[in-house]
């Protein structure tokens, strides 16, 4: 008897249970378990209700509402304000582009920060005139970026072939103009970057650290599976050293002893100081990682290589090392969402960063008046705002993760 | 012959791997040699402009600043090396407290996030999901501002009489020992840990002669303690005295007296990696768990071993294996984490070596102090982590 292949694969059906078995299976299933929900049911409504009437009733989200600009971008100077609009311009367009081209991940992460911007948008358009309204300009930004993602998706799916290395071209291009627009070119346009503060310096010290931390700590995993011993012990020991130290030693140490390994003409500020501290650190775990991918590996892949006649270099390059870091892809997002929230640690060596930025909120003495100080909610907007970035990031991983899974 | 002419040619010494490899060594050791030679006679022409050689003097100076707490007595007369002891001894508090914590709470959540009731289940992912996702240093601020936001000392918040917090710590009831302290400890705590071994190793001996698992170790424990219990009475009543009585705090016009107080910072820290630590502890606890095949657990019910046997012979063993190395690891984090101390203004071996840096000017050894003594915490933990490592192993043929 021959089974009908030809029938579409269906689910198993679900058992559906109505919400009062529901509840029986899942809070209420023996006397323990009632217990432990009963007591949690009355926390949890507590602690909501407090919330709740927190958000609505404080008088200190007004500290946060008149201190955006601090929060964002530092002391940036406000007429120069079109330089970071335009760098998330571009960004927005890039991965609108990317979502059109690779859809999947790319396409969900394109459309939500469009999505985030076209209703942050509506947020500031629709914002009573306060006493700090923001200029119309920021609204025009906020729909234009949303736009801009859009169009990006749009134009993408159509010309996806001839798109995809401009796009690539595009992305490694983006760091070094976006740090070009910012700074600035010498004379009247420089902006130097103890202006630099807020989101923005948090960002560019984590996008500096991995970015310039990858090649580093690549040779740094080349380097510690090397054959030549001396290559091999200096790499283990740079390795272990930096794993062995917290990031506040480096971070001092680059800030205090950097200037003194340069001739005296030589000043370099106080973030570089931070961006090369973090790279520092940042590439010793990134060797480690990257190691793991180049050993998950098997000896076939290397051997097979070698029977084709390739060289070490072209082994290295063209077999090896693409499928480590493959392999390692979602470990590497994982280390960048480390690095994002340990740059908070520059506020040690008197940056204001993001989380700097909060401090010298809650400090201003404006808000002396407010029972309670303005602590609470300045640390609840700088703390979501740090979720946000991180969480997608995690989902992110999580997905890649997945989706390599799906091949094996 | 073709053979033996191929084996006399000889290979051109830039094409012998073996050459080439010493060649490259060779270079790298000198560039690298050239580039610290570079940086070394830099950073000497630097300290040598600034006034300020290298030298190690500092340590048997005195250090002339206070340290807030301190868990060795210290005063400014004190030398700077004796400070920076002083600095390492609270690193270690901290971490050694913060690991036990972090520890408790990591596993409570590990199985809490495993729980069969859905609302205990999702409570513990938010728990993770909302602390791992903000920075560190961030929540110590956080805990440090709200610690400070307590009422002043004269008006702390009373927690059952035992328990106060307040605005420069939290001041609670502490066990204090009295003159038969030393007797009891002595007499009645010895002979309970001796009884209680006793019985665990006999128990162990007749386990093994039925050869049938048991339970020893609570039995155990509680003879130990029992014995101690009924010492501490008896001893009590000989001597008028109990071997330690509560020493319970009372607000007098300036402050507490009796009890313990921690301070506003310690707690601070404290509470914020533990926190913090205990969630990346969690997942690997859970993780550690769902490692462990279904089918061990089916196979050890199906033998007959009850639920609580199977968690604690069958599972609990295998899990500990996996979690080990990540666990070695977010202890090390947790050690290293403290050094955020400095921000919040605990005097750990960091704040102790910034202030001493701050005040000698010798910043190339103090750093590598600092860097020295965090190696060698890293690299102690990990020696005990992996010795046990080891001996929970599984081993193969």
């Amino acid at each position: 008897m021959a089974t009908d292949i030809s029938q579409p694969r269906t689910r198993a059906p679900r058992p559906s249970i109505g919400v009062v078995e529901w509840l029986r299976q899942n809070l209420f299933s023996n006397w323990w378990n009632s217990l432990i929900s009963i007591v949690l049911l009355i926390i949890i409504s507590q602690v909501l209700w407090g919330l709740f009437r927190w958000i609505i009733g404080s008088e200190g989200w007004i500290a946060v509402a008149s201190n955006v600009r601090l929060i964002l971008l530092g002391r940036y100077p406000s007429a120069e304000v079109w330089r970071p609009q335009l760098i998330v311009a571009m960004a927005s367009l890039l991965l609108g582009l990317s979502g059109g081209i690779w859809r999947g991940i790319p396409l969900s992460l394109a459309a939500g920060f469009s999505g985030i911007m076209l209703l942050l948008g509506f947020v500031s358009f629709a914002m009573p005139a306060s006493e700090t309204p923001l200029p119309i300009s920021t609204t025009l930004f906020l729909f234009g970026t949303a736009a801009l993602g859009a169009a990006g998706i749009a134009a993408a799916w159509r010309l996806r072939d001839m798109l995809r290395w401009p796009v690539v071209a595009g992305w490694l291009l983006l760091y070094p103009v976006a740090i070009l627009i910012l700074h600035g070119s010498g004379g009247d346009t420089t902006i130097g970057t103890n202006l630099w503060g807020g989101l923005l310096l948090t960002l560019l010290l984590s996008v500096s650290g991995i970015v310039l931390s990858f090649p580093l700590g690549i040779l740094l995993a080349l380097g510690r599976r090397s054959k030549l011993p001396v290559i091999k012990w200096f790499c283990v020991g740079y390795i272990e050293l930096i794993r062995g130290v917290p990031l506040v030693t480096l971070l001092f140490m680059a800030s205090l002893m950097l200037p003194l390994f340069l001739p005296a003409e030589v000043r370099i500020d106080a973030v570089v100081r931070a961006i090369v501290a973090v790279t520092l650190f940042s590439a010793a775990y990134l060797a480690e990682n990257v190691r793991g991918g180049l050993q998950s590996l098997p000896r076939g892949q290397t051997e097979a290589a070698q029977a084709l006649g390739l060289n070490p270099v072209q082994i290295t390059l063209l077999i090896t090392l693409p499928q480590a870091l493959r392999a390692v892809l979602p470990v590497l997002v994982g280390q960048f969402i480390a690095l994002f929230k340990d740059t908070s640690l520059v506020v040690i060596i008197g940056l204001t960063d993001l989380l700097g930025a909060a401090q010298a909120i809650y400090t201003q003495p404006q808000w002396l008046g407010i029972p309670g100080g303005v602590w609470r909610e300045t640390f609840f907007v700088v703390a979501g705002i740090y979720w946000v970035f991180t969480f997608t990031m995690s989902r992110t991983a999580r997905k890649i993760e997945s989706n390599l899974n799906v091949g094996r | 012959m073709a053979i033996s002419s191929a084996s006399k040619t000889t290979i051109p010494f830039y094409r012998d791997t073996r050459i080439l490899a010493i060649i490259a060594q060779v270079v790298f050791a000198l560039v690298m040699m050239t580039l610290f030679w570079f940086l070394y006679t830099q950073m000497m022409r630097g300290l040598d402009r600034a006034g300020l050689l290298p030298s190690f003097n500092f340590i048997t100076q005195p250090a002339g600043f206070p340290i807030s707490e301190a868990a060795i007595p210290f005063d400014p007369s004190r030398t700077y090396g004796y400070a920076f002891l002083v600095g390492i001894t609270n690193t270690l508090r901290v971490a050694f407290f913060g690991i036990i914590l972090a520890t408790l709470l990591g596993v409570f959540l590990g199985i809490a996030r495993l729980s069969e009731n859905w609302l205990l289940r999702n409570l513990a992912t938010a728990y993770v999901e909302i602390v791992r996702n903000v920075p560190l240093l961030l929540q110590l601020f956080f805990w440090l501002t709200m610690s400070q936001s307590f009422p002043r000392v004269q008006d702390a918040v009373d927690v059952g009489g035992w328990f106060y917090l307040h605005n420069r710590g939290i001041t609670m009831a502490w066990p204090e020992a009295t003159a038969s302290f030393t007797a009891w400890l002595m007499i009645w705590v010895v002979l309970g840990l001796l009884l209680g071994v006793a019985f665990y190793i006999q128990r162990q001996m007749e386990f093994k002669r039925r050869d049938r698992p048991g339970v020893a170790l609570p039995w155990a424990l509680l003879i130990a303690f029992g014995v101690a219990l009924l010492g501490f009475f008896v001893q009590g009543i000989l001597s008028q005295s109990f071997p330690l009585v509560l020493n319970v705090p009372e607000l007098q016009r300036f402050g507490f007296t009796g009890g313990l107080t921690m301070t506003t910072n310690f707690a601070a820290l404290l509470f914020g990696l533990v926190i913090y630590t205990a969630v990346f502890i969690g997942e690997i606890v859970r993780s550690g768990i769902q490692a462990i095949n279904k089918g061990q657990r089916e196979a050890a019910r199906a033998l007959g071993l009850t639920p609580g046997q199977t968690l604690r012979l069958v599972i609990f063993p295998q899990a500990l294996r996996i979690m080990i190395p990540p666990l070695t690891s977010q202890y090390l984090n947790l050690t290293k984490n403290s050094s955020l101390a400095v921000a919040i203004g605990f005097p750990d071996l960091f704040a102790v070596a910034g202030t001493t840096l701050n005040q000698t000017g010798q910043a190339v050894p103090v750093i590598m102090m600092v860097m020295a003594a965090y190696l060698s915490i890293s690299l102690l933990t990990s020696l005990f982590m992996n010795w046990y490592n080891k001996r929970i192993q599984l081993v193969e043929r």
